[in-house]
């Protein structure tokens, strides 16, 4: 088990999913929020992402491909 | 001594004891290190900061470190008036904070002195970051300096030309075969995996405050005072909420008067998160993805970028973009107007600074710094068209048919 700290970006057209709850579903992935600001055109949320290094890979590879924006929670880590 | 108590999270206020760790474990904020600034204000006085070495560890009793310095001779980077500049952009009292002098061209150097020196504190014998210029040269010259080892990971799309600088110090250079994106999650693996003190991961809360000093010797330089109006650029914006504290700092500590400086952000509008968020008044910076020459400040995931905003807003200052070709622009005036080769970032101060100034944001008479932080020639290919040389063959007559005219027009 491993656990992972990401920042989910969402674009208006995705405000009304459930992806927090599909990605936890089908991915078997345990999702913590510990903040997060959802308006009714825009939102963010970080999250703990805990279970299996290739169940964590193809869940953000998923919600990736919904077109929701993942960024590490440590903001970039290269640098100028 | 050094008067630091704690981590404390930047959003809950939990502390942590002082040790290599960046983030707090509740709701996943920055940490920063707090300080006794009572025992502090007892402890310091202007003529005993003035009378430290000629360099930034003469504020080392404001900096979280206990042991010896790793110093290769950074800060207390000159102060300049800047009357030509000046003149061209109408501002009457304008300096430039000049650390293109420092030992490794920028002022990344701050940074990574006080963060090397805490690496050694807390016991690693590596050091290790993720960069593609500046802040891999700062790493790896300090390393060979503490005699410590350093990895230096470097997206695979990075010009080897770039990596002279850090190359030459003998890091052991690692090249990623991927993205941006990629080498970032990468890099964040990488650091729990090996027990590494890893510049601006587990080692960042340190190296957020070497920054600091360039506040503090702003306001040394100018006679104990805060100026009117500072422009900074901003990649992670953690450099120019040091600023901001460094100023603060001094304040609170009685060294200067209550400070009312205003802070402006200067980004390139091809990577502008905080300048789009300023400007939609967000307090949430919305990632982007970078699309600009000035490298040394494209990030589009900036760590510090809800601070920077902060900054910008409570001091009563602003956020500014400007393209790339203002930029160059920038880089040239700035040169042909006060003889300094900055880098791509230090033109978008001077782009941003004249359009402040054009505007009547930053009045004429205010006394204005602008943060130039890194030094040209290490990107000097954005530059390449400039060189535009008079061929001439080796005799007088040559020469007089080639720049005669020149000559007698001048």
């Amino acid at each position: 088990m491993t656990k992972r700290q990401v920042m989910f970006t969402f674009p208006q057209e995705l405000i009304r999913e459930p992806i927090i709850y599909s990605l936890g579903h089908q991915f078997k992935i345990v999702t913590n929020i510990r903040r997060a600001d959802v308006t009714e055109n825009r939102g963010w949320v970080v999250l703990e992402l805990e279970g299996e290094e290739k169940d964590i890979e193809q869940g953000i590879a998923w919600v990736t491909s919904k077109g929701v924006r993942v960024d590490p929670v440590v903001g970039d880590v290269v640098e100028g | 001594m050094s008067y630091a108590r704690a981590l404390r999270c930047r959003k809950c206020g939990q502390e942590y004891p002082l040790q290599p760790l960046n983030r707090c474990d509740f709701c996943l904020s920055p940490l920063e290190v707090s300080y006794d600034y009572k025992a502090m204000a007892r402890g310091l006085s202007r003529e005993e900061l003035a009378a430290g070495p000629r360099s930034m560890w003469r504020y080392r009793d404001m900096l979280p470190v206990e042991g010896e310095e790793v110093d290769i001779g950074t800060g207390f980077t000159p102060l300049v008036k800047a009357d030509n500049l000046g003149r061209e952009l109408g501002l009457d009292r304008l300096y430039i904070k000049n650390d293109c002098l420092n030992p490794t061209y920028s002022f990344k150097d701050r940074a990574v002195s006080v963060a090397v020196s805490k690496a050694r504190e807390f016991g690693f014998d590596t050091v290790a970051c993720a960069s593609t210029g500046n802040l891999a040269a700062s790493v790896a010259a300090h390393a060979a300096k503490a005699k410590m080892r350093a990895y230096v990971f470097v997206p695979s799309d990075v010009e080897p030309g770039k990596l002279v600088g850090a190359a030459i110090y003998d890091p052991i250079l690692v090249k990623v075969d991927g993205s941006y994106d990629d080498v970032n999650r990468l890099c964040t693996e990488v650091a729990k995996r090996y027990s590494w003190g890893f510049i601006n991961i587990n080692l960042r809360p340190y190296y957020a405050e070497g920054s600091k000093t360039l506040g503090y010797e702003v306001a040394e330089q100018l006679g104990w005072r805060a100026p009117d109006c500072v422009v900074a650029p901003a990649a992670s914006g953690l450099l120019f909420t040091r600023i901001w504290k460094g100023l603060d700092e001094l304040a609170m500590l009685g060294l200067i008067e209550p400070v009312n400086t205003h802070m402006y952000i200067a980004q390139a509008a091809g990577s502008s998160p905080i300048v789009n968020a300023f400007n939609a008044g967000s307090m949430h910076v919305n990632p982007v993805t970078p699309d600009t020459i000035v490298k040394s400040i494209a990030i589009g995931n900036p760590a510090d970028g809800h601070y920077a905003l902060m900054v910008a807003r409570q001091s009563g200052g602003g956020a500014c973009a400007v393209d790339d070709e203002e930029a160059i622009a920038g880089v040239q005036l700035l040169a042909q107007t006060e003889g300094i080769f900055a880098e791509a970032a230090g033109g978008v101060v001077v782009g941003v600074l004249r359009k402040l100034a054009a505007s009547g944001v930053i009045k004429r008479g205010e006394l204005t710094v602008a943060s130039i932080t890194g030094a040209g020639p290490r990107t000097q290919e954005i530059l390449a068209d400039i060189v535009r040389p008079f061929a001439v063959q080796p005799t007088i007559e040559s020469v007089e048919e080639s720049i005669g005219a020149l000559v007698r027009s001048a």
